[in-house]
């Protein structure tokens, strides 16, 4: 019989049962009558012959039962008979059902939450069609995918593996509908988008390659879904709507589908743009600025047949093309392929390598889990071996026993699954919706999905399975005759039992999280405390773009003077600066290239270094408070009827005069033939994020290199927040219709932080849930081993032992176990800790701190598990216990 | 009853198909005819048939039908379905060959090997 067959014979046999049952009755019946009726006829009295029919007949329960499995009813009734058993048998011991149950939702839902993570963010692709053929391009040295808009023109015309070639970067603007003016983020993409991408639009229309005339000629807004729902509550009318964008009239032309969320995972812009505007967008032209690398990223689906390898290949080529041709604005970097949604390996890498640790530890956690609760039931089996022996003794078959507990184990691993699972999914729900920063559209798409469901369940099972199974051994032994004989204690025979292994095991685990956890919280409190190369406490970062409000050419300077005098009148403001782009807040930093004076053919191949740049106005080191090492700060002076000069740091002057000593007053060339005169030199400083490697960097004078990207850097003596309105209230006085966004300094570090952060509350999270395991798997050995040495201890106390004696007669196992279990995790976690280099900066487990934490936390946990069964340890009457026996 | 042969196992299901190929039997009648067809060599005890009963339905090579006994009792008779005659030629040949080949080499003689 196949095997839905077999079941459905199953399941309607159950069904049919109790008639079926009366049925079989009716029939053994019968035929006992019958056989009755044929000894009657032999000579017998009634009665007499019906007693002996019955006797002939054989027990009747038996054959009945007999009977209803030969017809095939059994599995499921006894599958029922077992539910009913193992819940009357789980609602007798409560606590123990809820601890084991509460273990399990933890082991679980924290497997749940980190895999549907692994699912959001690696497993389940962008939501575009035929994503696994989409690759983005990206320079294998620093994996970036930054091209100047002409380079990108030639890749998208000149390869053959490419379908077509899509490109996008980011914009910051105004967007005016006539009632209000809002800050929106959006992407600015190539025309071909959303053909690249085969996406259809919700309403209206998408534009398209078509639509591309030269600069400017595309001024449309494609709205993405959420913005629509949030802002226009999901009007079609917007269709056909013009706005103003930074002050330029475009019109709404169309709607994504709800599920579109761009290519970039964590990204999901408000608006689209055609990219041929974005010229009157940011007054920057860049569709002929071959040296520009612009655009965010390149990106398309390979044709089919062509491999990743074979398109690299192609790729390179027409890269090598492209440097041969224009020398002056080109150098050939290995190309390469990789996947658009974490931006390549450049977050792919870290993101990955993190997650994949952190699935490794919950998966830890669960194993911990399972140790401890197969310890546990080991050690219920154990106390149960009387009930196990008496109903071996009656009759019942081991495998009906053994499935009995196995019952028991699923029963519980079910519900702390279920409940496991509802909390992830309440948590995962907060998560998905949760938006970290206030000024970018990021959030953590991670809302789980079936394969998250399936997953739990399915670690549901395989840990009840598991836990379920350390007590077989134990019942397939039981002797049921010794041990109703001798009262009911099972004594295991080998010295290390299984129970020790899996308990030193739980315990090494347990010391893996918190070694790790305190290993990311120290990284995280140092690197708080590190210096920035910049003191962000007390001061308030002013951003605008003043593109947004229409400003263009002579206008920014003056109207930034304006606002940069205006702050100087707040009172309690100490210090005022002024920057394109403060550091550690945007995660991107602006980059230029330098050589060195003498160098006459300034193609990028003879460059002697890629600086970070900034745009800063005078003052700024100071309200910045980074130090100014030797030289002077840049003055007003410094505008464009004077020579270029910089201030620059340590390592700038290191790499392009080889000392920082001798450099002030020498000259280095920017790109474009500029001779720049050194005239400073600061501190060094951490400017894109944390973990980067020292950068670098050139502080030209804002007036001399103008910027629409304008952050005022307020420094008060007082709380900083204090001075918002007043700052609000002056620019609205400079300039009424100038969006801005007013943050603390230590706010917008949270960008840079916020890997670390994530980082540092998901360890701390395992590790807490690791140090709850190991105080519930230590009581339990603890407690257990107390209770079952209660007369040996009881006798010791009575021929005159001490209380230190009965301790280490009781508790010693259970404490060398924790120092054996603590050490093996120790060792482990500190291997463990290097993956978290990559994220948590300064997170190095060569501290004595840290070491110092694992050992205090370890010997803490032992403690306090260990306390209650002290406690009766101790406290035990021996004159009581002996009265008992 | 001492003298009756022990049931080799399987060949209960073979004895009950082989009774009820005769016609229609409740369960009693089954054991009372398999007396009858073996000259009362095999013991098949009363109790342990009805699982054997039940098994076979379930395979589908009996089908059952509630009727009255000769002495007005209510009674589940038994018949043979197709598939249950089918397997009873089956099985009979079977047992044929086998009992044949059992046969032959237990009473060989030395001479003949």
């Amino acid at each position: 019989m196949n095997l839905l067959a077999s079941l459905r014979f199953r399941l309607a046999a159950l069904f049919q049962r109790s008639q079926m049952s009366a049925e079989m009755e009716e029939e053994l019946r019968s035929h006992i009558q019958l056989r009755a009726d044929d000894l009657e006829r032999s000579g017998l009295p009634r009665a007499e012959a019906e007693r002996r029919a019955r006797l002939e007949f054989g027990p009747p329960q038996a054959i009945k039962e007999d009977c209803q499995e030969a017809a095939g009813g059994t599995f499921i009734e006894s599958l029922l008979q077992d539910l009913r058993y193992a819940f009357r048998v789980l609602r007798k011991s409560p606590a123990f059902t809820v601890v084991s149950v509460l273990t399990l939702a933890f082991a679980i839902g924290a497997n749940a939450v980190v895999f549907a993570a692994l699912n959001a963010v690696i497993v389940r692709p962008l939501n575009v069609p035929r994503p696994e053929s989409l690759y983005s391009i990206h320079r294998i040295d620093d994996n970036s995918a930054g091209q100047s808009y002409p380079n990108y023109v030639d890749l998208r015309d000149r390869n053959r593996s490419f379908e077509d070639l899509a490109a996008y970067s980011f914009i910051n603007a105004g967007l005016d509908t006539g009632e209000n003016l809002a800050r929106v983020w959006g992407m600015a993409t190539s025309g071909n988008y959303f053909d690249v991408l085969g996406i259809q639009p919700h309403i209206g229309r998408f534009f398209h390659s078509s639509d591309e005339h030269g600069a400017n000629s595309a001024p449309y807004i494609v709205l993405s879904h959420s913005y629509w729902h949030a802002n226009f509550h999901e009007d079609p009318g917007v269709v056909g709507r013009t706005v103003l964008l930074n002050k330029h009239p475009f019109t709404i032309i169309g709607v994504t589908p709800p599920g579109f969320r761009g290519t970039l995972l964590f990204f999901s812009g408000e608006i689209f743009v055609p990219m041929v505007n974005l010229e009157q967008l940011e007054g920057v032209s860049f569709l002929n600025a071959r040296g520009n690398r612009s655009l965010f990223m390149t990106l398309g689906h390979l044709k089919s047949g062509v491999t990743p390898a074979q398109a690299a290949a192609d790729i390179n080529s027409v890269s090598k093309y492209l440097e041969s041709t224009y020398p002056k604005d080109y150098r050939h970097l290995a190309l390469g392929l990789a996947r658009p949604g974490l931006y390549g390996d450049y977050m792919g890498r870290p993101v990955r390598a993190f997650l994949s640790a952190l699935m490794l530890l919950s998966a830890l956690i669960l194993i911990a889990a399972c140790a401890n609760l197969g310890s546990l039931f080991a050690a219920r089996a154990t106390d149960r071996s009387r009930e196990v022996a008496l109903r071996l003794a009656l009759g019942a078959g081991r495998l009906r026993i053994l499935r009995q507990l196995f019952t028991e184990a699923i029963v519980i691993a079910l519900a702390g699954g279920a409940l496991g699972l509802w909390g992830s999914v309440l948590l995962l729900d907060w998560l998905s919706k949760w938006q970290p920063f206030s000024r970018f559209p990021i959030n953590l798409p991670v809302t789980p999905d079936a394969n998250v469901y399936l997953v739990a369940l399915l670690l549901a099972i395989a840990s009840g399975l598991l836990f379920g199974a350390v007590p077989v051994r134990q019942v397939l032994h039981t002797d049921p005759y010794d041990i109703v004989k001798s009262g009911g204690r099972l004594t295991t025979a080998s010295r290390i039992t299984l129970r020790d292994v899996l308990v030193v095991a739980q315990i090494a685990i347990c010391a893996v999280l918190v070694t790790s956890s305190i290993v990311a919280v120290r990284g995280l409190v140092r690197s708080m405390h590190s210096n920035f190369g910049f003191e962000p406490r007390n001061t308030m970062l002013v951003s605008m773009v003043l593109g947004m409000a229409g400003y263009s050419g002579e206008a920014i300077p003056t109207v930034q003077k304006r606002m940069f005098d205006a702050m100087q009148t707040i009172p309690a403001v100490t210090s005022v600066g002024m920057i394109d782009s403060a550091p550690l807040t945007m995660g991107d930093v602006n980059a230029a290239l330098a050589f060195k004076d003498d160098t006459i053919d300034l193609r990028p191949a003879n460059s002697t270094a890629t600086a970070v740049m900034f745009k800063v106005a005078p003052g700024y080191f100071h309200a910045a408070n980074t130090a100014l090492l030797s030289g002077r700060d840049l003055t007003w002076h410094d505008d464009s009827h004077s020579p270029t000069v910089a201030v620059v740091n340590q390592e700038f002057a290191r790499r392009l005069f080889g000392a920082a000593t001798n450099s002030l007053d020498r000259y280095f060339k920017m790109r474009d033939g500029t001779r720049v005169k050194v005239v400073g030199i600061v501190e060094d400083g951490k400017y894109g994020n944390l973990t980067e490697k020292q950068k670098p960097a050139m502080f030209l004078a804002l007036m001399q290199s103008p910027s629409a990207d304008t952050v005022l850097v307020v420094r008060s003596a007082v709380d900083p927040q204090q001075l918002a309105a007043a700052i609000r209230s002056k620019l609205h006085d400079v300039d009424p219709g100038l969006p801005s966004f007013i943050q603390t300094w230590d706010q917008a570090l949270s960008l840079p932080l916020f890997p670390m952060r994530v980082a540092t509350a998901s360890l701390g999270v395992l590790g807490v849930i690791g140090a709850m395991l190991s105080i519930t798997g230590i009581f339990g050995i603890a407690a257990y081993s107390v209770s079952k040495r209660m007369k040996e201890l009881g006798i010791r106390m009575a021929l005159g032992a001490q209380s230190k004696e009965v301790l280490q007669a009781a508790l010693g196992r259970a404490f060398k176990l924790l120092a054996f279990g603590s050490l093996a995790g120790m060792v482990l976690g500190l291997l463990a800790t290097k993956v978290l280099a990559f994220i948590v900066y300064l997170a190095t487990p060569r501290d004595p701190l840290v070491l110092a934490g694992v050992v205090v936390s370890m010997a803490l946990l032992g403690l306090l598990a260990t306390w209650i069964p002290a406690q009766r340890a101790l406290s035990i009457d021996p004159l009581n216990l002996l009265r008992e026996e | 009853m001492g003298d009756q042969a022990q049931l080799l196992p399987g060949t209960l299901d073979l004895l009950i198909l082989r009774a009820v190929s005769l016609g229609p039997l409740h369960g009693y009648g089954i054991l009372l005819r398999i007396g009858q067809i073996s000259d009362n060599a095999l013991l098949i005890e009363q109790g342990a048939l009805y699982p054997g009963l039940f098994r076979l339905v379930r395979q589908g090579l009996l089908k059952t039908k509630w009727g009255t006994s000769e002495n007005n009792r209510r009674a589940k008779f038994y018949e043979l379905t197709t598939a249950g005659r089918k397997r009873l030629r089956e099985e009979t040949d079977n047992w044929n060959r086998l009992a044949t080949a059992i046969g032959a080499a237990l009473s060989a003689r030395p001479e003949e090997v």
